[in-house]
């Protein structure tokens, strides 16, 4: 298994146990995984780059 | 103050059980059963009060996780040599039978010289921290705090 798909799942996981978690119905449990999701996703592309560019 | 905040807590699950003809809930049998339950069998905690669908989820995210971290080859904590292996095992012990099954059944021991291996030992590691979250969310369930 490479990075992404293992980042990719780390993500899925740990939003839904956040949404189950930290929300009371199921519309906020809802947007509150996919914002966790697309957190999760887009630091880790980002700070991929940042270290990219700074190890160069 | 103690009291006055009781009593107005106390006003407050009044007027709502009042004004939404809901019965306040007693309590009823061994509380803690659900965050044990929870602890022990992902996602049990919330299933054993009839939420099968926060309770399924629960469980798929942990075992997924747990899972994911095996086939990254990632170790299970066994013993404690130093601070480090000390909160990487008590993260591990939170993913409850899963953790001892996966002692008494050999998994996670071999010494693999794999680039994702120590990702799969912090994939295992936040498995049991998120089982442990959902188990204190069981509890809550449970308790009444959260509906």
């Amino acid at each position: 298994m490479t990075y992404f798909p293992a980042v990719l799942i780390f993500s899925l996981c740990a939003s839904m146990v956040f949404a189950i978690t930290q929300r009371d119905t199921p519309l906020r449990m809802l947007r509150y995984g996919v914002y966790c999701f697309a957190l999760f996703v887009g630091a880790s592309i980002v700070l991929s780059w940042l270290m990219f560019l700074i190890a160069r | 103050m103690r009291y006055s905040q009781k009593c107005m807590a106390n006003e407050e699950i009044k007027n709502t059980a009042a004004g939404s003809g809901v019965q306040p809930t007693t309590q009823q049998g061994f509380v803690y059963l659900p965050l044990i339950a929870g602890w022990l069998i992902p996602g049990a905690g919330h299933i054993l009060q009839g939420k099968w669908v926060r309770g399924l989820l629960l469980a798929a995210s942990v075992i997924g996780l747990f899972a994911t971290g095996l086939v990254m080859h990632g170790k299970l904590y066994a013993g404690a040599h130093d601070i480090l292996d000390i909160l990487c095992m008590a993260g591990d012990l939170g993913n409850g039978l899963l953790y001892f099954a996966g002692r008494s059944g050999g998994w996670g021991t071999e010494q693999v010289m794999v680039t994702t291996a120590d990702w799969g030992a912090r994939f295992i590691v936040v498995a049991g921290m998120l089982n442990v979250i959902a188990a204190v969310d069981a509890h809550n369930l449970r308790t009444g705090r959260k509906s």
